[in-house]
Order: structure tokens, then C-alpha cells, then sequence
């Protein structure tokens, strides 16, 4: 196991590398004089040279990737250039706090139920039920996250005014109070992942059933419930983890979208704000937040499989 | 898996036979190929009549076919033009609820939200499967190449490619139209570079499982130089699942280029119908006007759009693989 997790760790070290090599060629390759970009159009040229100079823009690129590589490694990534004198980090940490609990929130709603609704069609295959089922997730699924959160907050946040319609939590809220203001965008996200994750759930479900230790399992006398939970479950589930083990990266970064509408000062949000301010070090800490969260992620969920099944441990970077 | 579509290799097989003496294990395999390509056109009118009895690939084709017709003719069905403005007793009306002159209500400077949504279908359907062809053509061709040859060029783009995926679509989306401006072109661009690793990653796999098959050796025992095979042989043998992928881009293409008007980052000149860039630019006046209808009727557009491509990309996918 051990070894397990240490090949599986190098192998995202390398991805988190590349990525952030795409991420390099994005705000300081490709960008032609980005220096010029952060000043303005009217900056004199002398306060160009000056950024230059500060951002390092001046040396050779290997030299600039390597400094990006050590300002992740240290986690200095320097300060902002739409704020001026704000450290980066502290821009990225409570973006990255408020992402956090949307997503949890998000995720405590779906999994179990998507779960649930995965065991329930794949249980009752054909039926109607597994029709509805598997319709209204590829439906939902397929609803842009923006639109849905359009229409719920017109909806159920000012027409018919059950939940609040923004984000903006008042300062002294409670726990409680907090979840309320959380709970229409965390919809939204319902009902993305829904569909996805049910479906997922579904087909892993659907071949455990059809195997020969259910069916073993079931000849030793057991009813169907605790054949479900002790053998089923543990296997159909698999697929289920590694779904969403991905989607907790793109929840964190790729709500884009749904934060505008709710104005949630998320990650999403704010790596919207730094692209088009332009303002490159928080673009570059931001994404690569989200890129370090994705790696963990997936490592987790991998692991995760890999105490499931211990055939899993064995293909590690076969994928 | 062992249903495949080959029309390539069986005539091949025969000219070759006929050319050079050959030896016998690779006549039994062109023998096997050759009873096989019988049954496959069967199964291909098979499952065209198995798709056309889906409901789902129905009432996909029906709802995305409303729109294709609204992106050609809008005229036909708008009873305004897209930046005409609504009027009643010779004034404009605007800001106005759905009502019998305005099914949709109107926007804020009176022009028809309902002739808005109907032209609006035009500018998304040019964007959205172009750039999902672009994505599914690259995807091919690298998916191919990566999956028949292997070896370290497959290792060094499968870890590239990871790297990409392991990203959301909408922030490499931002970043790249940040840095090279926000032309339909550049949408475009964008979109397919960004669709591309997910194509080459199924089309990969596919390709690496077909190239186990008896067909592919028996073609390689004939001496078929790479490029052939791939494009020849195992090509149209993956068609299927390139199909498949292509059309459940299109939806993710829809999704994504709706995101990133809606996020105000595609040109935007107000007067070109746009339904992402239309919900942009009206969406804050749910709050503070109570106007719903600018925003929420170009959102029900996109969803059912998406909706109706993916009811077709599933149906497609049930029908290939049973």
C-alpha cells in the first residue's frame, strides 16, 4: 500500500508540473508584454521597465519557470497587482475557505443522494422508476450550472422568496443561517451532479448485480438488503469515488458561473476577477490552487479505491 | 466490440490476395474478415431502425431540428426582427412582461425577447459544432497516432493531456481568451483546443483495443505500412465511438461557449442575438427589476438544446454498444 502511494503521488507531482507549465505559457509566455498589460495603456514606459524588472520579466524563460516553480514551493506568490500592497495568499485563502464549505455543502446533498438514486435504478432496471431516473439526471446534467442558477434564484429565491436570493451573509450569521444563504447555489450544483453521479452509481451497480459473488452471496441465503450493503455496495461503489473524487476540482474552480450569479466570493470569482483585471500573480495562484486541490482529490479518492479493492493498487499509472 | 463496421478491409483484403502468393494464416484471417463484413451491414440497418423507435433520439432530433430551423430561417418563426422594437399604438414597448403583442415580453429598450431567442439560435449552432469538429478532428488524428503506435511519444502526451483534463474547461477557457481577445475565432479556437485531449483520450482507448484484433495483424502480416492501417482499417472501425464523442461535444461546446458569454467574455455588440450574452446583460435585472423574461427564456433555450443533444449523443451510445 505503501508503495502504492508513493508512485501514485509522483505521478501527480508530474501532472501538477505540467499544468503549471500551461498555466506559465498562459500569463507569461503567450501575453505579449504583460508587463505593459498590468501598468495600462497610459503608463510611462520607465514604470513598464520598473515591472519588468520586479516580476523578473526580464529573464530567460527556463529562469522565470523555475522561479514559478519555487514561489509554489514556497507558496510566495508574491502580491496582487489589481490590489496593491495585499499579498496574494490572502486574496486566495478566504476564496478558498468559501469555496470549501459551498462544495461541502454541495457534495453532503448529492453523493447520498445521488447514490440512492443510482442503487434504486440500477435495482429496478427497465422499470419506470429507472427511467425517470436516469432521464431527469441526463436532463439536469445537461443544464449549464449558470441557467439553473438564473432560474432558481428567480424562482424559489425572489418569487417565491423561501430562500435568499444572493449570498451576501451578514457578518454575526449562525451556522444555520449560513447554510440557508448556501443552500440555492448548493441546488444548483444538485442538479448538475445528480445525473452524472447517479448514472455512474447506476452502471457500477448494475454489473456488481450481475456477478458471480452477488450471486454467491445471495445462494448462502442472505436477503437482498445485506446483500447489497456487505457485497454490492463495496464494489459498484468504486466508480462512484472516482467520479467524484474528479468533481471536487472542477467544484472548486469551475463554478465560475454559478458564483457570478450569487455572487459568491469563491474561487471561481475570484480568478474571473484576476483574468480580466488582468492581474497575473493571482490568476496564477488561484488556478494553481485549484490545480493542487484537483491532484488531492483524485489522490484521495484513488486511495480511497485502492482500500476498496486491493486489485486497484496493482495498475497504478496504467490509465 | 466484436460488432464492427469495416468496409475498408475486406475489399483490400481481396486485391492483395489476388497480387501476391500469401501465407495461410493470413488467408484464414481475411477468410474470418470477409464472412464478417456480411453481417455487419445487417446490424447497421439493425440499429438505424433500433435508433429511429428511440424516443429519446426522436424527440433529440426534434427539438435540436426547431432550433437548426431557427438558426437558417429565424424569420420564419420571429414575428420581429432581432433588434426591432415592439410596438403598440405606434410606441415602443419595453420592459414589458409576455403578454399577446410580445410572447416573451420585451427587453429593456423594447426589442421582441421571443425574435431574440429565435435569431439567437443561429450564432451558438455556427460556434458550438464547428468547434466540437475541430476538437473531434485533432482528437482523431492524435488518438490514432497515440494508441496505435504507443510507445514514448503516447507516455509523454497521455501525462499532457492528464495534466489538461485535470483542470476545469472554464478557467482554461478564461485564461486563454484573457490572453488572445475574445473573437468568435478565438471562441472557436479555444474551445476545440480545449475539447481536444478529452476526444484523443476516448479515441486512444478505442484505438489501443482495436488494435488487438485479429484484422489489424492480419493487415500488418500483409505488409501495410502504419498510416494505412490506421486510416483504413482501424478507423472506420472506431467511427462509432468518434460519432458518439462528436455529438456529446457539441453539447459540452454549447455549454461552455453560453459560459463564457454569460461570463462576459465573448464579443459582445448587443445587437447580434446571442442567448448566453443576452442572459449576461439582463440576468441582474431579475434582482433588482423583477424582469425574469430577457434572462430566463434564452436559459430555457440553452438548456433545451443541450438537453436535446444529449438525449441524441445517449441514444447514439445505447445503440452502438448493444
Amino acid at each position: 500500500m505503501l508503495r502504492f502511494i508513493g508512485r501514485r503521488a509522483a505521478l501527480s507531482l508530474v501532472t501538477l508540473v505540467i499544468l503549471i507549465l500551461v498555466i506559465f505559457l498562459l500569463t507569461r509566455v503567450f501575453p505579449s508584454e504583460p508587463a505593459r498589460q498590468l501598468a495600462g495603456p497610459f503608463a510611462p514606459q520607465e514604470r513598464v521597465d520598473e515591472l519588468n524588472e520586479t516580476l523578473g520579466l526580464n529573464d530567460p524563460l527556463p529562469v522565470q519557470f523555475g522561479n514559478l516553480l519555487a514561489d509554489v514551493l514556497t507558496l510566495s506568490f508574491g502580491e496582487s497587482f489589481s490590489q496593491p500592497g495585499v499579498e496574494v495568499l490572502d486574496l486566495v485563502r478566504p476564496a478558498l475557505w468559501n469555496s470549501a464549505k459551498l462544495v461541502m455543502f454541495a457534495l453532503v446533498l448529492t453523493v447520498p443522494l445521488s447514490i440512492l438514486g443510482g442503487v434504486v435504478a440500477a435495482r429496478r432496471k427497465d422499470t419506470l422508476v429507472d427511467r425517470a431516473i436516469v432521464n431527469f439526471g441526463l436532463a439536469s446534467a445537461s443544464i449549464p450550472e449558470f441557467v439553473s442558477a438564473v432560474i432558481f434564484q428567480y424562482v424559489i429565491g425572489v418569487r417565491l422568496g423561501w430562500l435568499p436570493a444572493t449570498t451576501l451573509i451578514p457578518d454575526d450569521a449562525s451556522i444555520f443561517t449560513e447554510l440557508r444563504y448556501l443552500l440555492l447555489p448548493a441546488l444548483s450544483i444538485v442538479l448538475v451532479y445528480f445525473g452524472y453521479i447517479a448514472r455512474i452509481t447506476r452502471a457500477g451497480t448494475i454489473t456488481a448485480l450481475e456477478s458471480d459473488y452477488t450471486r454467491t452471496a445471495y445462494m448462502k441465503g442472505l436477503n437482498t438488503s445485506s446483500v447489497v450493503r456487505r457485497h454490492v455496495l463495496k464494489n459498484s461503489l468504486q466508480p462512484t469515488v472516482a467520479v467524484t473524487g474528479t468533481q471536487i476540482g472542477y467544484l472548486f474552480g469551475g463554478l465560475v458561473g454559478l458564483e457570478l450569479v450569487f455572487n459568491y466570493p469563491g474561487l471561481g470569482n475570484l480568478i474571473l476577477r484576476a483574468a480580466t483585471a488582468p492581474d497575473f500573480p493571482l490568476l496564477q495562484a488561484a488556478v494553481i490552487t485549484v490545480a493542487i486541490i484537483f491532484m488531492l482529490s483524485t489522490l484521495a479518492a484513488d486511495l480511497l479505491i485502492a482500500w476498496m479493492n486491493p486489485r486497484a493498487r496493482l495498475n497504478v499509472g496504467a490509465g | 466490440m466484436t460488432a464492427i463496421d469495416d468496409p475498408g478491409s475486406e475489399a483490400t483484403g481481396e486485391e492483395r490476395a489476388a497480387e501476391t502468393p500469401i501465407p495461410d494464416e493470413v488467408a484464414e484471417l481475411d477468410a474470418a474478415v470477409a464472412t464478417a463484413a456480411a453481417e455487419r451491414k445487417q446490424i447497421r440497418a439493425e440499429r438505424r431502425r433500433l435508433l429511429l423507435r428511440t424516443p429519446g433520439f426522436v424527440l433529440g432530433v426534434v427539438i435540436a431540428g426547431f432550433w437548426v430551423i431557427c438558426a437558417i430561417v429565424p424569420g420564419l418563426l420571429a414575428p420581429y426582427g432581432a433588434n426591432e422594437a415592439v410596438r403598440v399604438d405606434g410606441s415602443v414597448i419595453a420592459r414589458q412582461g409576455p403578454s399577446a403583442d410580445a410572447w416573451f415580453g420585451t427587453d429593456t429598450i423594447g426589442n421582441d425577447v421571443f425574435s431574440r431567442v429565435i435569431f439567437g439560435a443561429r450564432s451558438v449552432l455556427i460556434t458550438a459544432p464547428t468547434a466540437a469538429a475541430l476538437a473531434t478532428i485533432a482528437g482523431t488524428m492524435l488518438g490514432l497516432v497515440m494508441g496505435y503506435y504507443r510507445g514514448w511519444a503516447d507516455e509523454i502526451l497521455g501525462r499532457i493531456i492528464e495534466a489538461l483534463l485535470s483542470i476545469p474547461v472554464i478557467l482554461l477557457g478564461i485564461m486563454t481568451l484573457v490572453v488572445f481577445g475574445n473573437s468568435r475565432i478565438v471562441i472557436i479556437l479555444t474551445v476545440a483546443t480545449l475539447f481536444t485531449p478529452v476526444v484523443t483520450r476516448t479515441v486512444r482507448s478505442a484505438v489501443q483495443a482495436e488494435a488487438q484484433l485479429d484484422y489489424v495483424t492480419s493487415a500488418k502480416l500483409r505488409g501495410e505500412s502504419g498510416p494505412f492501417i490506421m486510416l483504413r482499417e482501424i478507423l472506420p472501425n472506431v467511427t462509432g465511438v468518434i460519432v458518439v464523442e462528436f455529438t456529446v461535444r457539441v453539447g459540452y461546446a454549447i455549454f461552455t461557449i453560453a459560459t463564457l458569454a454569460f461570463l462576459g467574455l465573448a464579443a459582445d455588440d448587443f445587437t447580434t442575438p446571442d442567448w448566453g450574452n443576452d442572459i449576461s446583460n439582463t440576468y441582474n435585472l431579475i434582482q433588482s427589476n423583477n424582469q425574469w423574461w430577457p434572462s430566463i427564456f434564452p436559459a430555457l433555450a440553452i438548456a433545451s438544446l443541450v438537453i436535446a443533444v444529449n438525449l441524441i449523443a445517449d441514444s447514439l451510445d445505447k445503440v452502438r454498444s448493444s
